[in-house]
């Protein structure tokens, strides 16, 4: 089992015919994902990658059926393109998106109100469930399918979570990059929500960092909802105020969001917190020992 | 990005919103004649910087004369003004702003901005204006009243007069504050605003509101949608080292330590800078050279690490994904070869291609020290300083 994707998604591109779109879906079709539809306005009835090409959405889901879309659609044009998903009546959308607005995701949010569809991201690495289904830009070859959901907003430190848990032979249930960005769709409980339900996860690893109070959320949610041992880790222990680290989401302002006020929340909630991210994966052994 | 204090002004008036009649000054000559110009019997001569805390750092002085303007304004321009949000280097002064004077009867503070938890835009009000609003959040947060507001129906009056009454206005400041939280709601929207603070907002002798300062932060990641506002960036407001990498594709922030890093992916940037405090170092900056790192940009994140004159020992830490870790190895020998770095460099490689890059690294002939993992790779670094 996983959550929210498997071997029998069949999932759609928006932007499959640019640079980055090319690229990524190679690699996700490789990896065994049903890619069976691009949508790139005026290249209808195109094919690219052996795929065909529609010009909306909504053609390309009443054509294939699909029920995920995946949007590597330049930022601009980016909240456009989830509504356009969400519009048509796809139930996941993946958006990968680096730089999105935040105002443009203030009215997206509020808008997907109206809809029955999940969003993950923007700005995000995407989702894989190992050995069956990958949607993102994530390197495949690290995942093993095994017994731990991992959920972060950074992309390459759930590859180092990913990493160690594949090394360690637990392997993963499914991964998800939540995003980067102050404004996003799925959050942390959502997917504590979905590991909690799903019999094969037998563990959660969760990668927060500065900036905003999901984590603190997070905790809350877990004290109360989740059984399954959790071990977090939180980056930016060392990073000073004010600044924005990278990600448009990852700062510290007016005494809010630092590392110290989230491990205090998580220990709370007895989770296994860690200091080092270089243990998650054998404080998650130790777990499920 | 940050506009300045008069940029910021320039756009209230533009949306109808009151501030005290001024002009912009490059010279202590140019003040002392926009003093003559705006009138009135007294002037406020405002030092333009990024940064608050200029009344109690001198950056703020009042004049009775076209002299004392002058005065004011030369003792200003061409120094550095440092407050308590500038770190000890300070800012330099280019701009003062000239204002003519305005008698405060009362001082309140008004802000805009994105509410992570709510995903709003939010209103934030106090009767305690020109004091620091997150002491007062802390001290007194019975004083702070916030609003958020749907952004399908936009901000409506009745939210505006909430917060006007419980900022105890008479009948007419309420309308006067009702029109004035629409505009600033309009502009928040139009011009992609991160942050817009007022503070003070004033009611003054004569009984009408006036923005007395204003604070405005307009959105990176909208500023391609708003030429205008990005032609108005001041780059000598910001730090030499980040502004260079911007330039290159880069995100760094500046630290104090002596131990560089430079990463792919924000995240693990972070947690790098992270372990080498947890194992006893410290970091010199936060450097993360993005998922399509090539060659090149190693190269240019190496020169950029090493005008920091503090660094002492250099970190690479890359999980390859996308990113091939024979590409990365590459770009590091050519850097270690082209700008002829003489610290110890300590690498870490994972992922993609990874006994490739190693071997590329080991076969180099170069100084470089190949760490086994992240713990081993902080050691190591902390070692070499």
């Amino acid at each position: 089992m996983s959550i929210l994707i498997n071997k029998d998604s069949r999932v759609i591109c928006q932007g499959l015919t640019g640079r980055q779109g090319s690229f990524h879906c190679q690699q996700c079709i490789e990896y065994g994902t049903q890619i069976v539809a691009g949508v790139t306005p005026g290249r209808g009835g195109e094919t690219h990658l052996d795929v065909p090409v529609f010009d909306t959405v909504s053609q390309a889901i009443a054509e294939t059926g699909a029920t995920v879309s995946m949007i590597f659609v330049p930022a601009p044009f980016a909240a456009d393109a989830i509504l356009a998903a969400a519009d048509a009546g796809v139930e996941l959308v993946v958006c990968i998106t680096e730089g999105i607005p935040v105002l443009d995701m203030v009215r997206v949010k509020a808008a997907m109100q109206s809809y029955d569809c999940r969003l993950i991201g923007p700005n995000c690495p995407g989702i894989i469930t190992p050995g069956e289904c990958k949607i993102g830009i994530m390197p495949g070859f690290i995942h093993t399918p095994g017994s731990v959901g991992v959920i972060s907003r950074s992309g390459t430190l759930t590859y180092e979570a990913v990493y160690q848990t594949t090394t360690n032979g637990l392997g993963q249930t499914t991964c998800l990059g939540i995003g980067g960005d102050s404004i996003r769709g799925m959050n942390f409980i959502d997917c504590l929500e979905l590991f909690e339900q799903d019999p094969d996860t037998e563990g959660i690893i969760l990668v927060g960092e500065i900036g905003g109070t999901d984590e603190e959320a997070a905790a809350r949610y877990i004290k109360d909802h989740v059984t399954k041992p959790v071990v977090a880790y939180i980056a930016g222990v060392t990073a000073p105020p004010g600044k924005r680290m990278g990600h448009a989401g990852a700062i510290i302002s007016g005494g809010e969001g630092t590392a110290a006020a989230k491990y205090a929340a998580l220990e709370e909630a007895n989770v296994k917190t860690v200091r080092s991210p270089a243990e998650l994966g054998s404080a998650m052994q130790e777990l499920l020992r | 990005m940050n506009l300045h204090e008069y940029q910021a002004k320039q756009l209230f008036a533009r949306y109808g919103v009151p501030v005290p009649r001024g002009e912009v000054a490059r010279t202590p000559a140019q003040a002392a004649a926009a003093a003559g110009r705006l009138g009135g019997a007294f002037w406020v001569v405002k030092a333009q910087v990024h940064a608050g805390g200029r009344g109690k750092a001198g950056g703020v002085k009042l004049a009775t004369s076209a002299e004392e303007v002058r005065a004011a304004a030369a003792a200003m321009l061409g120094s550095r003004l440092t407050t308590k949000q500038t770190g000890a280097a300070g800012l330099p002064v280019n701009q003062v702003l000239v204002e003519v004077g305005t008698e405060i009867a009362r001082e309140l503070y008004l802000s805009m901005l994105v509410d992570r938890s709510k995903e709003q835009i939010a209103i934030i009000a106090s009767e305690d204006g020109g004091m620091d609003i997150e002491e007062v959040a802390a001290k007194t947060p019975d004083r702070i009243i916030t609003v958020t507001i749907n952004p399908a129906a936009g901000l409506q009056p009745y939210q505006a007069r909430q917060l006007a009454f419980n900022l105890g206005l008479n009948a007419a400041q309420v309308k006067q504050f009702v029109t004035l939280a629409q505009k600033l709601y309009r502009l928040f929207e139009e011009c992609d605003a991160g942050l817009l603070e007022i503070n003070p907002l004033i009611v003054d002798k004569s009984g009408d509101l006036v923005a007395l300062d204003a604070k405005i932060n307009i959105e990176d990641n909208a500023l391609f949608r708003q030429p205008d506002l990005q032609a108005q960036r001041d780059p000598t407001q910001e730090d030499a080292m980040e502004r260079s990498a911007a330039e290159h594709d880069l995100n760094y922030v500046s630290l104090d330590g002596n131990i560089a890093c430079m990463v792919n992916g924000a995240g693990l940037a972070m947690a790098t800078m992270d372990l080498i405090k947890l194992h006893g170092g410290e970091p010199a900056n936060f450097l993360d050279v993005g998922g399509g790192a090539t060659p090149d940009r190693v190269a240019a994140a190496f020169k950029l690490i090493l005008s920091n004159a503090a660094v002492k020992a250099i970190l690479v830490n890359i999980f390859g994904g996308i990113v091939r870790c024979d590409d990365i190895a590459k770009g590091i020998i050519k850097a270690v070869r082209e700008i002829d770095v003489a610290l110890p460099v300590v690498v870490r490689l994972e992922g993609t291609n990874v006994d490739q890059g190693k071997a590329l690294l080991a076969s180099s002939g170069l100084d470089i020290t190949a760490a086994d993992d992240l713990t081993d790779a902080a050691i190591k670094a902390i070692a070499a300083v």
